[in-house]
């Protein structure tokens, strides 16, 4: 979906940090990315780059941790792995079940210099 | 914000929605660790580049554990910065700030997403005719580029703002709040925001407003409910749009309901007509019923605490 805003709004998120925590050279960006959360790595990493250009980003490596998919079913009453953010449940096939975990995108960690 | 300390580099900045750097007069001493600023991030005064020492940082413990925010064995603190912020969180800030405001002039306000050409804007221009005796009504219109739906809802009698996104495929908080600046907004009326045209990236982007209502056409699949999730998965409300031309087409309205409860099994549904006006007397009881809950949630005491 709209990576490139998304990307947008990542590296404005450094500059903001840049300036409060004083760092002006980033080279890595980790990036924690739920696996239910609809956003393509691959396609963030493509925008990454060309948004990248001029800023204190530059160059630097863009770390993708993707954390998988839990929810809640409540047919089961208990947690389960989720490979699909409107999928059935695994065990039940229900489609009664919460996403609890992995819809997320969060800016982790910077290694800066 | 301070590009010393960065206080008030979130908050505030949301607040005063300027994203300028200001100068002023920095005077208030970091060494106090009672000292606490009231916003919600990870707060280091560890300033590396400033000209002065902090030689009583060592009793800073409010604020974490130095610049990286986390100790790693063997890392010096500078070199790993903790963010832990979330990507949206930015718009998110914008968004609460949008919700006070309506809070504060009693506004109900509803975000209206599709795809492009579902008569969202048929739908609105027909409410505004059957509502506007009842409410004041005020348009919020996103679009690529020109202003003829503005236009339209202007000649239907409700005041608009039209907001061109340029290249953005979504409206966000930000731009709705420059948006609620050029516009009046009347109290205890209603607000409808148009966005833009599109059934992917609007889901994403909270504005603010207190419900999501997606509109499809029947000259659309009734599978776009299982091709496009996100956006009836945050949606409250489906309007099933030119129920008119059922008759001359394939369209299964109860497999499309089927398809959207799959994907979110609280979402209300109405089949309604801008053209004919079939079903709007419900959609506009939908309005009435959930106006009048959000304004007993958003009641002014409640907003107060």
């Amino acid at each position: 979906m709209h990576e490139l805003a998304l990307t947008e709004s990542l590296v404005e998120l450094i500059e903001t940090e840049s300036r409060s925590r004083g760092f002006s050279r980033v080279r890595v960006v980790r990036l924690e990315l739920g696996a239910l959360g609809g956003v393509d790595g691959e396609a963030m990493r493509f925008c990454f780059e060309a948004v990248a250009k001029g800023t204190l980003v530059e160059g630097a490596a863009l770390d993708i941790l993707v954390t998988p998919g839990e929810g809640w079913c409540l047919d089961c009453a208990k947690t389960v792995e989720m490979f699909d953010r409107f999928g059935a449940c695994p065990e039940c096939g229900s489609y009664h079940v919460q996403v609890a975990e992995g819809d997320d995108l969060r800016l982790k960690e910077l290694e800066v210099e | 914000m301070c590009t010393v300390c960065g206080c008030g580099s979130l908050s505030v900045e949301g607040e005063k929605t300027h994203d300028h750097d200001h100068p002023h007069p920095h005077d208030h001493p970091h060494h106090d660790a009672r000292h606490h600023h009231g916003h919600g991030h990870d707060h280091d005064h560890h300033h590396h580049t400033a000209d002065h020492t902090h030689a009583d940082d060592a009793g800073l413990i409010d604020f974490g554990a130095g610049a990286a925010g986390v100790h790693v064995a063997g890392l010096s603190q500078e070199r790993i910065l903790r963010i832990e912020r979330d990507i949206l969180g930015k718009n998110n800030d914008h968004a609460a700030m949008n919700r006070a405001r309506f809070a504060k002039t009693r506004t109900f306000a509803l975000n209206f997403v599709s795809s492009p050409g579902s008569g969202k804007t048929s739908l609105l221009v027909r409410a505004i005719g059957d509502l506007g005796a009842r409410f004041p009504i005020a348009v919020i219109e996103g679009d690529q580029q020109t202003s003829n739906d503005a236009a339209r809802i202007r000649s239907a009698g409700a005041p608009a703002v039209q907001i061109n996104t340029g290249k953005g495929c979504h409206l966000d908080a930000h731009m709705v709040a420059h948006g609620l600046d050029a516009l009046k907004l009347e109290p205890g009326g209603l607000l409808f925001i148009e966005n833009v045209g599109n059934l992917v990236c609007p889901a994403a982007f909270d504005l603010g407003e207190a419900h999501k209502v997606v509109v499809l056409s029947t000259t659309e699949g009734e599978d776009k409910p299982l091709k496009y999730p996100e956006m009836f998965a945050v949606s409250d409300l489906m309007l099933i749009n030119k129920a008119d031309l059922l008759p001359h087409l394939d369209f299964d309205v109860s497999q499309c309901i089927a398809h959207a409860l799959k994907v979110n099994p609280d979402l209300q549904a109405l089949v309604v007509s801008a053209k004919t006006g079939e079903g709007l007397p419900a959609f506009y009881a939908w309005i009435e019923a959930r106006a009048a809950r959000w304004a007993r949630a958003n009641a002014p005491a409640a907003v107060a605490e």
